[in-house]
């Protein structure tokens, strides 16, 4: 197969976790264009899939970075048009500080770690997060980048970046219990 | 009290565990309130299936 061909077969792959993180389908686009071009400019083989698809990944992850940087005046607007996180820790918790329902016993997870389905949750979740909070976030848990760096590219404080972190871990563990392990528990 | 922790405050802190170390008193304050509580354990359990949740994620290559 020709580098080309393999090349088409993971645009939609990469785009998809482009616009995660990216939470702006031109520049996602970029991204993912910009990856094509330097994989084509240094084409390599591969013995199986899955090493070509880290590799293309792991561009893509670069790429993503830059548009970040690039953008950084856009991307750190923070959006208070109220997230609704009030709401979350009001829902989650009684005034007297004591859970106004108790935590599920997620059981053990590990088949549903295995689980393609879980992981179309996963995404569909952290799709849902509002778009500033979203790209923190995954700047965090997929590009792997530490709290200091983040705070560097986009201007942050920490505390201001923790608060977006905390909202995000938060708003994900609601949208699993419902979505997933709610549904998962029932009889 | 000192080392006393709502479930509320203690659910604050295991998330905030997450992203950035807790200070010593916070640390302290923490593990003696998941010694008593029944809840904060399965919160605590939640938060750790979804690290290792991301971490598959991250990781997860197939289509």
């Amino acid at each position: 197969m020709t580098i080309e061909s393999q090349l088409a077969e993971y645009q939609g792959y990469l785009l998809r976790f482009a616009r995660l993180q990216l939470r702006n389908d031109a520049w996602a686009e970029d991204a993912v264009s910009e990856t094509m071009l330097a994989a084509l400019a240094k084409p390599q083989s591969f013995g199986n899939r899955s090493q070509l698809k880290t590799w293309l990944v792991g561009i893509l992850k670069h790429k993503v970075i830059d548009i970040l940087r690039e953008r950084r005046r856009e991307v750190s607007l923070a959006d208070d048009e109220g997230d609704g996180s009030e709401e979350i820790d009001a829902l989650m918790f009684k005034a007297d500080g004591h859970y106004a329902s108790q935590p599920a016993d997620w059981g053990n997870p590990e088949q549903d770690l295995s689980s393609r389905q879980f992981f179309a949750v996963l995404e569909t979740c952290a799709e849902k997060l509002p778009a500033a909070m979203g790209r923190v976030f995954l700047m965090r848990e997929w590009l792997e980048m530490s709290s200091e760096e983040i705070c560097k590219e986009l201007q942050l404080t920490p505390t201001n970046l923790y608060v977006q972190l905390h909202r995000a871990r938060l708003r994900l563990r609601e949208c699993l219990e419902l979505n997933w392990f709610g549904k998962r528990a029932a009889p | 009290m000192m080392l006393m922790r709502t479930c509320k405050e203690a659910a604050a802190l295991l998330v905030a565990r997450e992203d950035r170390p807790l200070p010593a008193l916070e640390r302290v304050a923490l593990r003696l309130h998941l010694a008593i509580c029944d809840a904060c354990p399965r919160f605590e359990r939640q938060l750790l299936t979804m690290r290792n949740a991301l971490d598959r994620w991250r990781h997860y290559t197939d289509e």
